[in-house]
């Protein structure tokens, strides 16, 4: 799960993780109130949406996405135009290298200090499959993206890996204080920025927590001017704080649907759909109709409790989506029985206005006795035998 | 003998008393595996559907001589359970459980290093040796004895794969489900040195996803010190990065765990990677010239 930067920064500074002062604000008169308290010189107002890039975006009005609204959604204005700035992004639509053409509608601003930079560093924590542990990672090249220093200077990134028995040590905030080159108040700030992130990432169960850039002022603060935490799904249930946090307007809304039913199900751009049981079979699926020429419209684990309720909920969704051409069902039933989901296929489409072909491939538990209830339904079901043989119908039904 | 599973294995199951390890105990008893005991703290004592049920995986140790345990508690439980497990000797757990916490796994995961337990899963569909035993909860009839061993990542891929091998005449030593999530106690690569291993055991087929690079270090394993022929296979090749696939560990993140680079690998390294997951069987038939 995400959450946006101003969440993030609140939780940084429960943690004791060092952040500019700021307030969030959701009006103009808030930015602007905002302002007045920081008392700084320059003060950042800066869009809030689950996607990067910000800066660099262009801010269409809601009412004419044709028209700027204004070039960039972080912006560094004197307190006085604060109010203004509000006016232009709050409503209206940022678009950046990362939300795609259409956008993410600008609900909260969040308003901080302005200050003199001198330095700009990276740092993450996150876990490191190959190793089972946990990994911090620094780097003095901040402000660009991580991907391409790790590309062509890879000398750059210093890692640190956690020993899960031990936790973070002060002696490991240190290598990484004096690998960024930090001095004096700056490198006592640094092992205690650090010790800090480090305790915020465990204690709150984030899959990761990224800095960038991570920057040292000119009185030798460091701060995380930027903060993106994402949580492992599996343990939210301990932090009913975060999950409040949860912003439905910034996911699609099809992935909302599908997860009050429960479904497994990720939206896609391609023109076929499909419903299948199991992660790793569904995963093969969508390469199935790569291979048969389409494109997959969908992810979508039916889990291992197909029944009536699951299937029609699986077909409303995917039929929600105005691409998709055509269907492919795909069920090795294992615990999961066959005849029970050919019922509730059926049952399903009879409630449905279906237009598009419907391919189904049952395999495993009572697949023989499914491919009769099928047949026996005489709605416009295409069966399929195999794999192979579900990839050449689809592949004759999108054509 | 094939691999993990043979005679002398004695089984437990962990959370038995609930509704997945209640039923799934009834039908790995039907297919042959010795259960010889369940544990559900406060339950000691009592018999579950003709099953002892202990208070705790060190009693049930004792009183049935049980050396290997499968886990079906819940996600928030299930990382103390494994630790349990390996704390009373267990020398095999399978942790069927899905969604676990990752910090709870790695802390499992950290314990039971140098006690000589291994562990299958989290989040994964077991363990099974066709005639002799399955410890898992994959459906038996679709598996039949023979000498391909398999490993998977996933479910019901696990089951696709080898109905196509089960229809070509292609029987199982052992099939491995290791596991969909980030942090799992049998990689590829360890599955891949036991098959390796195994004489009754004559080929492998290596089933991955996207996510990780798990299947890179297998297949470099590979290239290194087996001989036996190995057939590959990588789903999630149109699977956007950053989103996750259903397993918690199914995501391309910062570029890495593509399903194109873990193929350019496996290819360069010798393995005969199947393009498509309808031709698994055939590709491994083509391979073993049959």
């Amino acid at each position: 799960m995400n959450i946006h930067e101003y969440q993030g920064k609140e939780i940084f500074r429960k943690y004791g993780v060092a952040v500019p002062a700021g307030f969030v604000a959701r009006t103009p008169d808030e930015a602007a109130e905002a302002a007045a308290r920081l008392g700084t010189p320059v003060v950042v107002v800066k869009s809030q949406i689950h996607a990067g890039g910000r800066g660099k975006g262009t801010v269409y009005l809601a009412t004419n996405r044709n028209e700027v609204a204004i070039q960039g959604g972080v912006k560094v204005v004197k307190p006085e135009l604060a109010r203004e700035t509000a006016q232009k992004l709050l409503g209206n639509i940022l678009v950046t290298i990362q939300t795609g053409p259409e956008g993410k509608k600008v609900g909260t601003l969040l308003v901080e200090e302005g200050m003199k930079i001198v330095r700009e560093l990276y740092v993450a924590v996150m876990m490191d499959r190959a190793k089972s542990m946990d990994l911090i990672m620094v780097s003095t090249e901040g402000g660009v993206e991580i991907e391409e220093v790790a590309a062509h200077q890879p000398e750059k990134i210093v890692r640190e890996y956690v020993d899960p028995r031990v936790g973070f040590q002060g002696f490991q905030a240190r290598k990484l204080s004096y690998a960024l080159g930090l001095e004096g108040d700056a490198f006592k700030n640094g092992v205690k920025f650090f010790q800090a992130l480090y305790k915020a990432y465990k204690e709150m169960d984030c899959s990761i927590a990224e800095i960038n850039p991570l920057v040292v002022t000119d009185d030798n603060r460091v701060l995380a001017l930027d903060a993106k935490l994402n949580f492992d799904d599996n343990a939210l249930f301990r932090h009913p704080e975060v999950m409040a946090m949860r912003d439905v307007a910034e996911e699609d809304p099809l992935e909302v649907e599908a997860s009050k039913s429960n479904l497994n199900y990720v939206k896609l751009d391609g023109n076929v759909g499909c419903m299948v049981n199991g992660a790793g079979l569904a995963m093969a699926t969508m390469d199935i109709i790569k291979l048969a020429g389409g494109e997959p419209a969908n992810f979508l684990d039916v889990g291992g409790g197909a029944n009536v309720e699951t299937v029609r909920n699986g077909f409303r969704i995917i039929l929600s989506d105005p691409n998709v051409k055509a269907i492919l069902i795909n069920i090795f039933g294992g615990i999961v029985r066959c005849d029970r989901v050919a019922n509730g296929v059926i049952e399903a489409a009879k409630s449905m206005d279906i237009r598009v072909p419907i391919i189904v491939r049952l395999a495993g538990t009572n697949a023989v006795e499914a491919r009769e209830i099928l047949a026996a339904s005489g709605l416009n079901l295409i069966p399929a035998e195999g794999l192979k043989d579900a990839a050449a119908k689809v592949t004759q039904a999108i054509s | 003998m094939a691999v993990l599973v043979d005679k002398t294995t004695r089984v437990i199951v962990q959370g038995i008393t609930g509704h997945e390890g209640s039923f799934h105990t009834q039908q790995m008893k039907e297919y042959g595996t010795p259960v010889v005991g369940g544990v559900t703290p406060g339950k000691g004592g009592l018999l579950h559907e003709g099953t002892p049920v202990f208070n705790s995986v060190g009693d049930a140790v004792r009183e049935t001589g049980a050396n290997t345990s499968i886990i079906f508690v819940p996600a928030v439980a299930a990382g103390d359970a494994i630790m349990e497990a390996a704390d009373a000797g267990i020398r095999l757990v399978i942790c069927i459980t899905e969604g676990i916490p990752v910090n709870d796994m790695m802390k499992a995961w950290t314990y039971i290093q140098g006690k000589g337990t291994r562990l299958i899963g989290p989040n994964c569909p077991g363990i099974i040796t066709p005639g002799i035993g399955k410890i898992g909860i994959m459906p038996g009839f679709i598996f039949s004895p023979g000498r391909v061993g398999l490993i998977s990542r996933s479910g019901t891929l696990t089951y696709e794969a080898v109905n196509q091998l089960t229809q070509l005449g292609l029987g199982q030593s052992t099939a491995i489900g290791i596991g969909g999530d980030p942090i799992i106690g049998t990689r590829h690569i360890d599955a891949v040195k036991l098959f390796n291993e195994d004489p009754e055991t004559d080929a492998i087929v290596l089933i991955g996803e996207i996510g990780g690079t798990d299947e890179e270090d297998a297949a470099r394993y590979i290239r290194d010190h087996v001989k036996k022929p190995v057939v590959g296979f990588i789903a999630g090749q149109t699977a956007p990065p950053g989103r996750r696939m259903g397993h918690a560990g199914a995501i391309i993140s910062g570029g890495k765990g593509t399903a194109a680079e873990k193929v350019k690998t496996m290819k360069e390294c010798g393995i005969h990677v199947a393009d498509s997951p309808a031709v698994i069987g055939e590709t491994m038939k083509r391979v073993l010239g049959k």
